[in-house]
């Protein structure tokens, strides 16, 4: 601190600690906490707030557990952002390894921008987008048709399938990102070592350029994960009637029943539930928290 | 096992850059050949290449008499320890060592026995189960050895293997590398900058300079019998008088400079362009001057080096002459500013052509 104050004075030191603290006190942590406060309290009548009846108790979080149906919603919420997560890893690993191994490191200005170009277009633009490309008239059936690869259009807007593509599109590079800067780290001349010593391609990925990429996996896959399983905007656009995301279970509660209590519930629900699940995928890969940080 | 490693008029082209010119060179089964030059001359390229890495512009790489343009790295009969090593810093030791038996499918059992008997050979017996960060330089180099040994290659390359190592460390290394080639009858091609080391182990030097072989010859060859002023000048010191011939017979000649006319031997391809080349060592300091070969100087300074001792001197001209002579303990130093005679033999002393002087600090 008094390191800081020398080298930025006083007046500017003290400008950038009261906007982070600013930022996090009121921008994170009281509406976490006006929230995480609220979903101890049952859902009452206007007067009765502050009453005898407002008392905290744990009947929010318990009515996720009496109810299948919420239950379900989440499980599938779980297993369809791990098929984002792998499908993301699958599409990643190979760009990420061709682009820090293989691509010219002048090209390299080139192909991140053409990666990252979509990231200029808000979310729900592209969502849309998507919406249109995949719609039963859409761009894509009439492409497929024409090239013969299909005869009648594919109803793309069912089930979870759109949902996937969705939000596959919307978070691999965060996926790229992290297994690009791991690849990158690792010594050409390994590569070259292990093809030395007589290592067919698939082999030197086994056991030298995948064990040295896992933190970044790991990372990439933490955040892919934890931004499909908390996406509203995706599955809301993109969901069809047979495919529920868990978050739009929160929304329904806050916005359609107005309970916010029981909404508040399961937004920390899906948060440590989903924490849980992560720590447990990282145990099972032997990956710590300190190789993700790195 | 062991085979020999041919180069066929290999050149090697960067866009624009030639690194490696048209070398040929015959380099027999259980040899040690060592490549020697400045960085930038193109040594490390051929290395590349006949590991694979790297695909000659033009010309043919044979090793076991087998044409090698159709192999792929890991099909060559080579192994490659790098400048850097390599090793695996994710796998502990013997895995680092089985890893090539890993990939020819050798089960579990055998790879480690294997692993535990290449540590032995290079005297880390207890190293199996450490981790690479446990080991020291020159620790982690006799395991890049035992990695590169356990593949039984027919050839070994080694790209500066000892540049990172502190010099007691890198002196005992080459000693026993030496014995590791020995022991192994493999042949040995060996990539430095340092002459100490190339002439010290091997027993065929290739000196080489702008993508072109120099000279290739035994290390005592290349010291005592340069073939041109490159190879004098970058293989040990001399000093460097510049002239013309005058008169030629058999295997000598009279070269005439600026501080008179000497006789000295006759180099190859010695022409208009020649200097005389005269090491140091060979250099006398003396004030009866014996030899017909005699140049009158003044000391400007003394370096003790130890073993030796390194007299710089001016003479006339105000050319600087450096002598070396051997410290006995005995014999005495001269003093700054004492007019002495420099004189040399005529059969120490030889007339080169006027190679390209040694180029430091050029990028690899």
């Amino acid at each position: 601190m008094s390191d800081m104050i020398r080298r930025y004075g006083f007046t500017l030191t003290s400008t950038f600690c009261l906007l982070t603290a600013f930022w996090l006190l009121v921008l994170v942590i009281l509406p976490n906490l006006y929230l995480f406060e609220n979903s101890f309290r049952p859902y009452l009548p206007v007067v009765d707030i502050g009453g005898p009846k407002d008392v905290y108790t744990l009947k929010n979080y318990l009515t996720f557990f009496d109810s299948p149906i919420h239950i379900s919603v989440f499980i599938w919420t779980v297993v369809y952002s791990s098929i984002v997560t792998f499908i993301c890893f699958v599409i990643a690993y190979p760009l990420a390894y061709y682009l820090s191994k293989v691509a010219h490191p002048r090209s390299l200005p080139t192909l991140f921008l053409i990666l990252t170009i979509p990231l200029w277009v808000s979310e729900i633009m592209r969502s849309f987008a998507w919406f249109i490309i995949l719609s039963l008239k859409g761009p894509l059936n009439i492409l497929l048709i024409d090239a013969s690869v299909i005869e009648k259009p594919i109803r793309w807007m069912t089930g979870f399938r759109s949902v996937l593509i969705g939000l596959v599109y919307t978070y691999v590079l965060f996926m790229l990102f992290p297994i690009f800067n791991a690849i990158q780290s690792l010594d050409t001349n390994q590569i070259e070592a292990a093809e030395d010593l007589g290592s067919p391609w698939w082999r030197t990925h086994w056991r030298v350029i995948l064990p040295h990429s896992k933190p970044g996996i790991a990372s990439g896959s933490v955040m892919v994960f934890m931004l499909s399983a908390g996406s509203i905007l995706v599955p809301t656009l993109l969901a069809s009637t047979s495919s529920r995301w868990f978050t739009e279970i929160i929304q329904q509660w806050m916005f359609e029943s107005n309970d916010w209590n029981t909404g508040s519930a399961y937004a920390f629900l899906l948060l440590i539930l989903c924490t849980l699940f992560v720590t447990a995928v990282m145990r099972t890969f032997r990956v710590k928290l300190s190789d993700i940080a790195r | 096992m062991s085979a020999s490693v041919e180069l066929e008029n290999v050149c090697a082209d960067f866009g624009s850059f030639r690194a490696v010119d048209n070398v040929s060179v015959t380099i027999n089964a259980g040899e040690f050949f060592s490549f020697l030059g400045p960085s930038g001359c193109g040594k490390t390229t051929i290395l590349r290449m006949v590991s694979g890495f790297i695909s000659p512009s033009q010309g043919v790489i044979r090793i076991g008499g087998e044409d090698m343009r159709n192999s792929r790295p890991n099909q060559r009969p080579t192994a490659l320890i790098f400048q850097n090593l390599a090793l695996f810093p994710l796998m502990p030791i013997w895995e680092n060592i089985a890893f090539g038996l890993e990939v020819r499918g050798v089960d579990k059992k055998k790879r480690r026995e294997r692993a535990e008997e290449l540590l032995r050979l290079v005297d880390l017996p207890d190293a199996a189960d450490k981790a690479v960060s446990q080991l020291s330089g020159g620790q982690k180099q006799r395991v890049a050895i035992a990695r590169a040994l356990a593949v039984e290659p027919a050839v070994m390359l080694l790209d500066e293997p000892l540049s990172a190592l502190d010099l007691k460390l890198r002196q005992h290394m080459r000693a026993e590398l030496r014995a590791i080639q020995k022991r192994t009858n493999v042949t040995f091609i060996y990539i430095t900058h340092d002459q100490g080391e190339a002439l010290a182990m091997s027993d065929k030097v290739a000196v080489m300079s702008h993508g072109k072989l120099q000279q290739v010859a035994s290390p005592r060859e290349i010291y005592d019998r340069p073939a041109n002023g490159f190879v004098a000048s970058f293989v040990g010191e001399n000093n460097v008088l510049t002239g013309t011939i005058t008169g030629e017979s058999g295997g000598s000649a009279s070269f005439e400079t600026a501080l008179g006319t000497f006789a000295a031997r006759l180099g190859p391809g010695a022409g208009k362009e020649s200097k005389l080349y005269l090491r140091p060592e060979h250099l006398r300091l003396t004030a009866e001057p014996t030899a017909a070969n005699r140049i009158p100087v003044e000391v400007t300074d003394v370096a003790f080096e130890g073993n030796f001792i390194s007299i710089h001197t001016r003479d006339a001209t105000g050319k600087a002459l450096v002598s070396e002579a051997r410290n006995d303990g005995r014999s005495q130093i001269p003093e700054r500013g004492a007019r002495l005679f420099a004189e040399f033999d005529a059969d120490q002393a030889v007339i080169l052509a006027d190679g390209t002087p040694a180029r430091k600090g050029e990028p690899a």
